[in-house]
């Protein structure tokens, strides 16, 4: 936990950040060895300079991995979600082998029992709907109607309990039964609004998210160890302290599927602008509530339909862009500092994230196939970038085709810091070899003289 | 007003179109020729893309309104549509393993309209299922969707699968967010397209559409 300092509200945003990357780097943990110590307050403190802009020692290299981790310790997706002990073999032995600069979570792999107990409806996952060595998969729909915005907008959190989860976690279908909380503003309505959590099968419902929670604590309790045994033995921090998303995104993966967003961008395009902004806040507190919880400044967040080839630059300057301005701003002005993994291509909307209200060295972009050089140009000096080595190279390429990648994208863009070395899309599928040399590459010939 | 129905859509203005196609089949207008409008009107749309004019909302919008013009259109029909897809035959699906179905059906779309009869599979297809449809339908073409690298092993399973069972002739295109050249040869696929344009030119270049 971050504890905010009583002179929180007379800090500036640079002080804020500083107090939550150095509250992060100076962790008192305990660590295995002198050297994992040391090793940890290295990591932070290059991470920390190329936040900041500056020149590390080193670049950082900061592999995204999926479930290749699985793969890797010779297990299947499916057990890494239903057996924690062999999840932790897998994940310890994979920080282990290749230590990256970040730990490699197992957290974000998730509780397989629980998702079962919970009958998710909107994901596939390996044995539910996947093969048991693919990872977990969305499945589009439209979980809110394209009649629901006023819904949405008039109150999230209620439209969540009563509508969106009831469809989306079969498990808690009866929860449509409930009434809104917000009901209960006097005595005699305590009894009157609370009527239908006597109603059988709302009864069951809860009973249901009761068992599912203790699923949760079960794994929650074996991962813990597992994240702290790589932590304290390696010297890896922990690089993910949040997680948020932006609100184009929250509504067209989660709530209205692919299609449904896109043709509200035409239909009803003043309604999905006005639930993106109910969004804002919310999407901020998401983040900034789990930095805080996990004193660990760094909020990751995956951008999806925003991608050149989704939409025209004028549509993501009306649509993307300033509700997800709006929740980096609010991020910043808290002092964490937003991850932003930037899947597919960004080439054609570099001019537009480079915003001059963002403050330079607060914000973090990891970008796929966005042509790096340019990526350079624009972002240096305003923001530290990283990414780029292809997932097909990882999976297809030699050993020695990606050292030779490697090695030009160090000098095509990392000579003045503000620079992580990394893989674009998630790393599911790769070789360990063409691993160690990304890797290794990154740690050799990435030193800064 | 045929002309008016077909900028309607290409501009986007989806209730001006359907009350033009009202007006247009109301007034006694040939339903083929509202459909015929339609298809003009699609190949705009796909010029647009190709150029960079106009993205995803625009293809899943023209496809929602093409949808409704025709339920109008079709019960007034009288004769039998000449069928217009004489391009040839595509198999097309998302892999086996990868759920993502968005992509895909938006290739499935484009190649429908511009000519060629596409059976879909589906998403999650395992190699057999393609073999099985090409045998049956004498597709000349396959496309093999994925969206993550997940994808790679089973399109270059499915091309395996294809050749095994003596479809050499068979053209196979790959596509999706992780695909590029190296991948295109890892699979031993044909070729691969960045977007549904693309398959759309793959196929023509192919079939001699």
């Amino acid at each position: 936990m971050f504890a905010i300092p009583e002179n929180w509200g007379e800090l500036t945003a640079r002080e804020r950040q500083d107090a939550r990357i150095n509250s992060w780097a100076l962790a008192q943990i305990e660590f295995a060895s002198t050297e994992a110590e040391q090793g940890y307050r290295k990591r932070t403190q290059m991470i920390k300079n190329v936040v900041q802009l500056k020149k590390p020692e080193r670049v950082p290299v900061m592999p995204w991995a999926g479930v290749y981790p699985a793969e890797y310790g010779g297990i299947t997706v499916q057990e890494a979600m239903y057996d924690y002990e062999k999840l932790g073999d897998a994940w310890k032995k994979f920080n282990a082998d290749f230590v990256p600069d970040c730990l490699v979570s197992a957290a974000l792999i998730g509780p397989g029992k629980a998702f079962d107990m919970l009958d998710v409806k909107n994901y596939h996952w390996p044995g539910h709907g996947t093969p048991a060595g693919t990872s977990y998969q969305c499945v589009e729909g439209e979980y809110m109607t394209a009649d629901e915005y006023d819904l949405l907008i008039a109150d999230p959190s209620n439209y969540f309990m009563r509508s969106y989860l009831p469809r989306v976690l079969g498990a808690l279908e009866p929860w449509q039964m409930l009434g809104p909380w917000t009901d209960i503003v006097e005595l005699p309505f305590v009894g009157l609004a609370l009527i239908p959590a006597g109603i059988p099968p709302v009864q069951q419902a809860f009973q249901k998210f009761l068992e599912a929670g203790q699923a949760i604590m079960e794994w929650i309790s074996a991962v813990g160890p597992i994240e702290q045994t790589s932590v304290a033995s390696l010297g890896v921090p922990p690089t993910i302290g949040g997680f948020t998303k932006a609100p184009f995104d929250t509504l067209g993966d989660t709530l209205r599927g692919t299609r449904g967003i896109m043709l509200d961008m035409y239909r009803q395009p003043d309604k999905l602008i006005a639930a993106m902004e109910r969004i804002v806040p919310i999407a901020i507190d998401m983040g900034v509530r789990n930095a805080t919880a996990h004193d660990n400044p760094l909020v990751f967040i995956p951008l999806h339909k925003g991608a050149d080839g989704f939409m025209s630059n004028k549509d993501f300057e009306k649509f993307y862009w300033p509700t997800l301005k709006a929740v980096l701003m609010g991020l910043i002005e808290a002092g964490t500092v937003p991850y932003l993994f930037v899947e597919g291509g960004y080439s054609q909307r570099l001019d537009v994230i480079t915003d001059p209200d963002i403050p330079a060295g607060h914000t973090v972009w990891m970008f796929d196939q966005t042509d790096m050089k340019e990526v350079k140009a624009k972002l240096g000096g305003w923001a530290c970038f990283g990414g780029n080595v292809p997932g097909s190279l990882l999976k297809a390429g030699t050993p020695q085709e990606v050292e030779a990648y490697v090695k030009q994208l160090i000098d095509d863009v990392a000579q003045d810091g503000g620079y992580i070395l990394a893989n674009g899309a998630v790393l599911d599928n790769t070789t360990p070899e063409n691993l160690h040399a990304m890797i290794d590459t990154g740690k050799t010939y990435g030193v800064y003289g | 007003m045929s002309q008016k129905l077909i900028d309607a859509i290409t501009d986007m203005r989806e209730n001006d179109a359907l009350s033009i196609t009202d007006e247009m089949l109301q007034s006694g207008t040939n339903p083929l020729d509202v459909l015929e409008a339609c298809r003009k009107a699609m190949e705009v749309v796909g010029q647009r893309f190709e150029d960079g004019d106009c993205f995803v909302p625009e293809l899943i919008l023209a496809g929602e309104v093409l949808k409704q013009i025709s339920e109008k259109a079709k019960p007034l029909m009288k004769e039998q549509a000449v069928s217009a897809k004489d391009l040839g035959k595509v198999v097309i699906g998302t892999v086996e393993g990868d759920i993502h179905s968005i992509a895909k059906d938006i290739v499935a779309f484009m190649l429908d309209v511009s000519g060629f009869e596409v059976t879909d599979l589906g998403v999650d297809v395992p190699p057999v299922k393609f073999v099985e449809s090409v045998k049956e339908t004498g597709a000349a073409v396959v496309g093999l969707s994925g969206f993550l690298t997940l994808a790679y092993d089973p399109m270059k399973a499915t091309v395996k699968a294809l050749k095994a069972a003596g479809l050499n002739e068979v053209k196979v295109m790959i596509g999706g967010g992780q695909v590029d050249e190296q991948i295109r040869e890892y699979t031993g696929a044909d070729a691969y397209g960045r977007d549904a344009m693309a398959a759309v030119a793959l196929a023509k270049q192919w079939l001699g559409g």
